[in-house]
This record gives C-alpha cells, structure tokens and sequence, in this order.
C-alpha cells in the first residue's frame, strides 16, 4: 500500500509531571524524553514498548488530555501544521480518536449503546459499527458491568468508529480478546488504514502487531529505541538493530521465552547515557558517557544505540 | 484431584445462562489452561472456583471438602485488571501485606522496587502493578492458582519473566495452576494441559 501525506509527526516531545517531592518542594518528573514517530495516510504504526514506558502518555499528549500537572515540550505536527491545545480540542472525537486502555473508561451507568453513539453519532451507526464488530442487538442495551471483557474491548473500538476520524490512536485494543477476534480487530485496524486514516496501534501483542503494521516504533523508558519496517519484525532478531526490540522478540512464547533480567529504570532515577545500559550485554563505557545517545539511519531503519551494526 | 467443580450451573440473569452443568477437575501437579471466545463464562467459571461467586448448582470441592468459608483460601485468584483489583485509596504497602507478609527476596524476584511501596495504584504501569496482584495471592498458604489473563497487560519481557518466575515458584512449592488465556502459544509453554472450553462444555 502506498503511504500519502504525513497525518502526524512528532519530534524530539518530552513530557513531565510536576509532583510534590517533600513538603512543599516541586519536582520535575520526565516521563517521556526525546521520543520521535511519524504516521502518514494509509499507515498502520504499532508502537511496542514496555509496560510504563510511555505508550499511554503518548497518546495523552497527542489528544491534550494529559492532566494539568503535566507539561509538554517538543513539536506535534498534525498534516503539517502545528498541533496546538486548540486545534486538539477542535479535533479530537472528530478527526482524531482515541480507543483507550482500560475497560474503566466506559460510563459504569450508561447503557453501552448510547455511550457509542455519544454526542456526535447516530443510532444507526452505531448499530452498523456493533455489527463489524460481531456485537449483539442486545448488548447496546447491556451496561458495561454485564459485558465480558472482550466485549467491553470491542464496545471500546466501537466508540471511535463512530466518528469520522483520520487518525485513530488505539491504546491496546486487544487483550483479552480471543486469538481469532484480536486477528479480526487488527484486520479492521489495517483496513481503516487502507481506507485512507493514518492508525497508531499502542500494543503488547507485538507478534500480531508484525503481522498487520507497516512500521514500528518501540519505546523504552519514555524514548524510542528504535524504528523499523514491520517486515523487520517479522525476519527476527537479526534484521532487526536495537538490543531492547531483539530481546522482546525473544521473550516471545513462540520464540523462546527467555526475558532478559531486570526492569526498565523508573522515571525519576533514569541513568545518564544510554537507558538500556544497565541491561544490556553490549554495554560499553562509551554508552554512558554521553549525555544522550542520538537516534542514527541504520539499514532502512533508526536506532538509538552506538554499538547496533 | 486437587480441585474439582461439579456440575455448575450459573447465570447473572434469568434469561442467560452462562454455566450449564459444567464439570472440571484439575489433578495435583497439574497446569491447565483455559482458552475459549471471549464472553463464553472463563472468568466467571474462574470466579466460581475461587468461591468468589456461588453456583446455582453444583459444587466446587478443594482436596475432596468444600472451599473454607473462614480465615485464608487455599485457592487464589489473579484477575485480568489489576486497577480493579487493587483499592486505589491504598498505598500499595498496604495492599501487599493484606493477607501475608512476603521477605524482600521475594519481592526482589517479583520486580517489585522499594519505593512502590509508599506509592498509590494510580502511580504505577499496569505491569507494575500487576506484580503487586500476583505477590499478594502467593501467601503460604496458597495451593492452587488460577490465573485469568494476568498477563496480558504486560509486555512480553515482564510477561516472560513473571510466567519463569510463577513456574519456578509453582514447581518448588508443588501448586497447582489453571490459566486462563487467549495465547495459544503462552498456554503451550506454560501449561501439561489445554482445555478448550467451548469443546468441553458441550
């Protein structure tokens, strides 16, 4: 599939929270550092990443739904113009949709149905879209304490079909969703991309990610490590260029199940240098010396480490 | 058999039954995993095994005797959302200790930092907090685990790592497990036994 216009860009952003350190002290706490991604027409883009990497927050801050404490730096192009809290306000729910993460963001007492068609839908959108997504006439009635998980997921992607979106950013859309439906929810993903809409795919599925991306960012301790080709994935560790992304595919349960050891360094005591240092084999002295270590073109790809080759 | 269900009947409404006359036994030593669509009662069934839910109909029976009605149950479950298995007013100190008290070896080998400890839920990654879920139910006095999709939230490095470290523990204390999953391959790694739900309650 041919990409188009850039949808979205964003360049060198960071984002901190402001949290009361003692007393009356403030701190500034960096959660996102340096991260860069770009998504154009017709592109799906997984993100991977650990678990408190940064994926959410991301798409916080392309929505402006971060809360007030949070402060943002760094360039959001939306189809090259500057994204701005007033044009996020504007666009997001029309233009830009959000799937998000947890089942929670449901209404507990709001029937599901009508919580699809929200402000700007119509019922019979919303019955279409319920039918896409294999749900019952019966469950718009349903509220979303009598839905199972999955259901609950897929009332969730059914919340930003609704709309008439050019970006579509989903948050983790497919736990506990049964191998066949996640497939199926990633082959919607894919065609809303064929249809002309730029999609960001935060997941932890990353073995199905590969098989229905075009690119992946994968994010570590707030920053991107590495960009590739989906095709990238799919070859294995070693086309791939980043110690980080060879060792999530690795830990897959298909590909060895063997996790590296340690955890990714929390926010407020990140190391100097490089962030993966402190678990990786290659790590050199050089990796810590440098203040910060620059995303560098390595095979068609981008990487963010000195000693990738 | 360590755990055994009996004929269970349960449903939310009269209308839909979820659970029509299932019967499931899990032997010692055993891993089962449970895959199945999604809304087809996994979790519920889960649910009904922990004594968190009471059948209709049927038993649940726990080395041949009813699960204790009083004091800690040998049978403990994970759930799938740790945010909604955790109090969010809670420091997650609290939340840890609520029913045993584990050494920090322990928690080391969990991943558990220190510092989480003074932190509230909504401070933590999903991951992170997960971790928390999973210490708590692995008291001494558990005996059999279910696990419903604790790691799905999880990147697959943690995922990889909590399943390693869950097996290790599992196999040196002698638990028995049922997990329940939508990872065809997770299951084969980490489970004797794959019980396809739809299959079975037919």
């Amino acid at each position: 599939m041919e990409s188009g216009n850039n949808v979205l860009e964003v360049k060198n952003l960071s984002v901190s929270f402001k949290m009361y350190d003692k007393g009356l002290e403030q701190i500034d706490l960096k959660v996102i550092s340096s991260l860069n991604i770009s998504v154009k027409e017709n592109e799906l883009l997984a993100i991977a990443g650990s678990s408190g990497s940064g994926k959410s927050l991301l798409a916080d801050a392309i929505l402006g739904i971060l809360p007030d404490n949070a402060s943002v730096s760094g360039d959001m192009l939306y189809y090259n113009t500057p994204l701005t809290k007033e044009r996020q306000e504007k666009l997001r729910g029309r233009e830009i949709a959000l799937v998000p993460q947890s089942v929670d963001f449901l209404d507990p007492l709001m029937q599901t149905g009508k919580q699809v068609i929200g402000v700007r839908g119509s019922a019979e959108k919303q019955k279409q879209v319920f039918r896409r997504y294999g749900l019952k006439e019966e469950v718009e009635k349903m509220y979303p304490f009598q839905l199972s998980g999955g259901m609950a997921r897929r009332v969730l992607v059914s919340t930003a079909l609704i709309g008439d979106a050019k970006l579509i950013v989903a948050d983790e859309p497919t736990p506990g969703l049964s191998k066949t439906m996640a497939k199926e929810a990633m082959g919607h993903f894919r065609s809303l991309a064929d249809e002309g809409r730029a999609v960001i795919l935060i997941t932890h599925d990353i073995d199905l990610a590969f098989e229905y991306a075009d690119a992946v960012a994968v994010f570590y301790a707030g920053t991107t490590v590495e960009t590739a080709s989906a095709e990238d994935f799919r070859k294995g560790p070693d086309a791939l260029r980043h110690p980080y992304s060879k060792a999530l595919w690795a830990a897959l349960p298909q590909n060895g199940f063997q996790p590296i050891p340690g955890t990714q360094p929390y926010a407020g005591s990140l190391p100097k240098g490089c962030l993966f240092a402190p678990r990786c084999s290659k790590k050199t002295k050089e990796c810590t010396d440098q203040e910060v270590i620059p995303m560098r073109t390595l095979r068609g790809g981008e990487v963010c480490c000195i000693h990738a080759d | 058999m360590l755990i055994e269900a009996k004929n269970i009947v349960f449903s939310y409404t009269k209308k839909n039954v979820i659970l029509d006359n299932v019967s499931l036994g899990i032997d010692t030593g055993e891993r089962a995993a449970l895959v199945g669509p999604s809304g087809c009662g996994k979790s519920t069934l889960s649910q009904i095994l922990a004594g968190y839910l009471t059948p209709q109909k049927g038993t649940v029976l726990f080395e041949g005797k009813p699960l204790p009605r009083k004091g800690y149950c040998p049978v403990q479950l994970i759930y799938q959302h740790p945010e909604k298995a955790i109090n969010p007013r809670w420091k997650l100190g609290r939340t840890l200790t609520e029913a045993w008290d584990p050494d920090e070896g322990f928690l080391e080998e969990m991943g558990i930092e220190k510092e989480w400890l003074s932190r509230y839920p909504a401070e933590l990654s999903g991951g992170e907090m997960q971790r928390f879920c999973i210490a708590r139910a692995l008291g001494p006095g558990t005996r059999f685990v279910i696990a419903d999709e604790m790691s799905t939230m999880l990147d697959v490095i943690t995922q990889a790592q909590i399943w390693n470290l869950m097996l290790r523990i599992i196999e040196k204390r002698k638990l028995g497990l049922l997990m329940v999953t939508h990872n065809p391959d997770l299951a084969k790694r980490v489970c004797s036994r794959v019980i396809d739900f739809e299959k079975f309650v037919k």
